[in-house]
């Protein structure tokens, strides 16, 4: 177990030590105990930035389940890395943040166990190798973000927008899933890393285009991607902590990684190339069309979220093209790097944006725009927070998002004019959804800083607005100063933590020895785009009121939500419908149903395969056994005639009694000693139970009832006792017996077989019947105690 | 013993049946099961038995105690809450596979060694005592539960 596995693992570890000292320190704020936990993680994997770019990617195993394949191997390589230094980062400045935002007076427990919860999934899904531990943590995330965002589960939306969530992020997690089987299948391999080495299985499989829309589902639902984005502005009823981490920073970039994680294995298949570049540039066209008309400020963000992960997932794509198209290769590097470096500017300005949203909640009250105006004096500090990291997104000089931006509008016009594909001539198409997606996001980037710092003084806010404690605006101050810093000096990370990324993603080990500079030249028609983006969205943002009623146009009927919550309505109904028909409510009906069908489906069998009954291997039937059968029968003929309760109880025990003797003359004394003691604890049940029972009705059943019952109970005992015969009259495999008696001693140290078994080679299962039985108890408590309350509530209703 | 078949809806009960001397002999029977459920518990892996019935012979001698006298009385006779029982036993059901990793083999293999104890001579150390410990304490707690309340807890 390496340092690298405990790093991953001790959000988890601490989450139930957090919990323990929630119960018993209530004066300090339970986020300082669990702001240390990124923040060494953090420190932690800065430590390993020089090995990882000068020596290349580290590689740990820890052995789980060798035989299934299932080990947690952790590969650290610059993409790893750099999202791990972004959750553990992001996350220490959350925490930081959320001690301001969130009183002590909330669930601070839960909160904090849900938090680290998700740290821990989060740093699994970008560490880990093996595609399955992948998938396990990427749906740990999914939990984890739904139980985030119903924090405030007593309002009706916030369970929505969690339900919606999951929902939507299971369906591409389940998706995910079978694209990595198919994967399996086609190489051999559960390893990300051996994947990528047999690469040329998965080019001449006819399997691959399978495997690339599944795991694509996976990456454009956690992505928010159209039209799967619906559920991140539901999921805005999460506490602003939460959106600023999960949805805007952390969780929502996990689609990212995959597909930056899977380029290499999938980058040749052309419907990889076009359907990420595609869909990702009609997401940043749409997705800012739709953030201008938003009146929410976590709205706003939320979309503009949506609109920048496309912006990212279409460099991505272009970026896939660099990884066989050999010639051109120069130009999609770039992509590359932009998008690498978009990652993780987006995460400081739009981590910052949402931590300023939730500042004027906390100081207002209100997170609505047209609430807001005007407050420019009264939070300086907000305001300049708000100037930097909202040009930023616009992409405006001198700040980071410019840089990346550039870099973004740079690969499009490149694409244009590559020619490398049979599509080629819609390639022009790209800038320009491009600069108009980027038009867009300017003038809701204005409207951002306009509508809520410049102008009037509304006076229509709840609270009395002033400015933010120090607590909550250090952390966002910090990003503010990231995006500066970053703006200016690109070149920090270029070499460090950039190309590292970059050359995981494109499988190569040249070095790419990137720089990135401010100004590229006259000739440069990214350039002459972002003036043009300049001014266009200045000229929509000031006539704004002539054209926005095109955004009222719009069908109640064509809205995804629409297609949403009528498919949820109605599959719900249809499901209640059907099963409303089977189950009746009666017990009875459903032991008819699937003895009924046993018996049906073992006459059927026998009728097919007919029953070779051979009597040659039976052993001998001692005097015993027939007087223990002998027993049995009468005490089945009393059960069944008696109208007394106690002695049907009784004769059911005698019935037990017998079958462990049986045991005992089979030679199992383990089972013997077992069922005695089961029979004795179900007795008393049953005694106990009398107590609660009605008393003993004088209907009689109706004969078609007696009679079914008849058939049916035959029925099942004939068929077992026919094919109990047949199966050992034809042994076709060699016991498994031998096996277990031929290392019982040497690998388990033991002497008694069975319990060797139930406890070492079989002891998986008893750990689950533990847990069943467990669950039992617990439910059987939970039954018990809800009876007894309804009992009560209906006598007070009556008195 | 008159109690539980009251309760359990018998009315007529013969006048001659005591409880005296039910709840006597229940207190040294229990004592006598409680022990072979410990023997038949520590033999579980050279002879038969296993915590299973280790378990189940526990819920028997309490439940035995429940037969002669009513809940509140061996609620005092035996301060042990059932919930805590099933929670300390299936967290130690669950922390056994999972701290056997601390030894570098995959998930759930035992370790075993052998010591050297005065009296006793050499004596083998199995991590599987635990875990069979874990679903003693479980299966009893759940029994136990299962009939206390069925039986009328008021808690």
């Amino acid at each position: 177990m390496a340092l690298i596995h405990l790093a991953i693992f001790l959000p988890v570890i601490a989450a139930i030590l957090i919990a323990i000292v929630y119960r018993y320190v209530k004066d300090v704020h339970l986020g300082w105990f669990a702001l240390i936990v990124p923040a060494a993680i953090a420190a932690y994997l800065f430590t390993l930035i020089p090995t990882v770019s000068n020596d290349g990617p580290l590689h740990y195993t820890l052995n789980l389940m060798p035989r299934i394949g299932m080990n947690f191997d952790v590969y650290i390589d610059g993409l790893g890395l750099l999202f791990a230094i972004l959750i553990s980062g992001i996350g220490t400045l959350v925490v930081l943040y959320s001690i301001g935002y969130l009183s002590k007076s909330e669930r601070l427990g839960n909160f904090y166990v849900y938090l680290l919860i998700f740290m821990t999934a989060m740093l699994g899904v970008v560490l880990s190798d093996n595609v399955l531990m992948l998938y396990f943590f990427w749906e740990l995330t999914s939990i984890s973000s739904f139980l985030l965002i119903a924090f405030w589960y007593k309002k009706d939306k916030s369970i929505y927008g969690a339900q919606k969530s999951l929902l939507i992020t299971f369906f591409g997690g389940f998706m995910m899933l079978g694209g990595f089987i198919v994967l399996y299948i086609i190489t051999g391999t559960l390893s990300i890393r051996e994947m990528i080495a047999n690469v040329d299985l998965v080019i001449d499989s006819n399997l691959a285009p399978l495997a690339v829309v599944l795991v694509l589902l996976g990456a454009f639902t956690k992505s928010a991607q159209f039209p799967f984005y619906i559920w991140l502005p539901d999921a805005m009823e999460a506490p602003t902590p939460v959106s600023a981490y999960l949805h805007s920073a952390t969780m929502v970039k996990a689609g990212l990684y995959l597909v930056a994680r899977f380029t290499p294995v999938f980058a040749f298949s052309e419907l990889w190339v076009w359907l990420i570049l595609l869909v990702g540039l009609f997401t940043l066209l749409w997705a800012s069309f739709n953030a201008v008309k938003q009146d929410d400020l976590k709205g706003v963000l939320a979309f503009s979220t949506v609109s920048q992960l496309g912006l990212i997932m279409s460099l991505l794509g272009a970026g896939g093209l660099a990884v066989n198209s050999g010639a051109n290769e120069s130009i999609f590097t770039v992509a590359v790097v932009a998008a690498v470096f978009h990652i993780i500017n987006h995460a400081t300005f739009k981590g910052a944006l949402f931590m300023i949203a939730g500042i004027l909640d906390h100081e207002t009250g209100t997170r609505s725009i047209r609430k807001l105006g005007g407050l420019l004096t009264i939070m300086p500090i907000t305001f300049t927070m708000t100037i930097i990291t909202a040009l930023s997104m616009a992409g405006l000089p001198p700040f980071n998002g410019f840089l990346s931006k550039e870099l973004f509008l740079e690969a499009m016009f490149e694409l244009s004019n590559a020619n490398f594909s049979v599509l080629a001539d819609w390639s022009v198409l790209f800038p320009i959804l491009a600069i108009v997606g980027s038009i867009f996001t300017f003038v809701y980037s204005i409207k951002l800083i306009h509508g809520v710092f410049l102008g009037d003084r509304t006076h229509e806010t709840p609270k009395e607005p002033h400015e933010a404690p120090a607590l909550m605006l250090i952390s966002p101050i910090i990003l503010s100063a990231l995006v500066v810093i970053f703006g200016l000096f690109p070149n920090i990370l270029s070499q460090t933590i950039i190309d590292p990324a970059a050359m995981s993603i494109l499988a190569t080990d040249t070095q790419l020895n990137t720089e990135i500079s401010h100004w590229h030249g006259f000739n440069n028609p990214a350039l002459w785009a972002t003036i043009a983006i300049v001014v266009v969205g200045l000229a929509l943002y000031l006539f704004r009121h002539s054209w926005m009623f095109i955004y009222d146009y719009h069908k109640e009927q064509f809205t995804l939500n629409y297609l949403y919550d009528q498919g949820l309505i109605y599959s719900q109904l249809g499901s209640k419908k059907a099963t409303d028909g089977v189950m009746t409510g009666f017990l009875r009906d459903y032991m008819v149903y699937i003895f009924g069908f046993f018996v049906v489906f073992g006459i059927i069998t026998t009728f097919f395969t007919g029953l070779p009954i051979d009597f040659d291997n039976y052993s001998e039937i001692g005097i015993q056994d027939v007087v223990l059968v002998i027993i049995i029968l009468i005490s089945l003929f009393i059960i069944m005639m008696t109208r007394s309760r106690m002695v049907s109880i009784i004769m059911l025990g005698a019935i037990g009694y017998s079958m462990a003797l049986f045991f005992a003359f089979f030679r199992a004394p383990d089972l013997a000693l077992t069922q005695l003691a089961i029979e004795t604890v179900t007795t008393t049940l049953f005694l106990v139970c009398f107590y609660h029972l009605p008393k003993k009705s004088k209907h009689e059943e109706a004969v078609g009832f007696k009679f079914t019952n008849f058939m049916i109970s035959v029925g099942v005992g004939a068929i077992v006792i026919l094919f109990g015969l047949a199966a050992y009259s034809n042994r076709l495999f060699e016991s498994i017996s031998k096996y277990h008696i031929e290392n019982v001693y040497e690998l388990a140290a033991g002497g008694n077989m069975v319990n060797v078994i139930l406890v070492d080679f079989r002891g998986y299962d008893t750990l689950f019947e533990t847990l069943v039985f467990g669950i039992a108890g617990i439910g059987i408590y939970a039954l018990m105690k809800a009876k007894v309350k309804g009992k009560d509530d209906d006598n007070e209703e009556h008195a | 013993m008159k109690s539980t078949l009251k309760r359990a809806g018998y009315g007529k009960v013969q006048r001659q049946m005591n409880d005296v001397f039910i709840q006597f002999t229940s207190r040294i029977i229990f004592l006598i099961v409680l022990l072979f459920a410990a023997k038949l518990f520590m033999d579980g892996h050279y002879a038969p038995g296993s915590g299973f019935v280790g378990g189940l012979l526990i819920a028997s001698a309490i439940i035995l105690l429940l037969m002669a006298f009513d809940f509140q009385t061996v609620r005092k006779m035996i301060p042990i809450n059932f919930h805590i029982m099933i929670s300390a036993g299936l967290s130690i059901v669950l922390l056994v596979p999972t701290l056997l990793f601390l030894f570098g083999k995959p998930f759930f293999t035992h370790q075993h060694t052998y010591i050297n104890l005065p009296i006793f001579g050499e004596v083998a150390l199995h991590t599987a005592v635990p875990f069979d410990f874990g679903v003693l304490l479980t299966v009893a707690g759940t029994s136990l539960l299962i009939v206390s309340l069925v039986g009328g807890q008021e808690d």
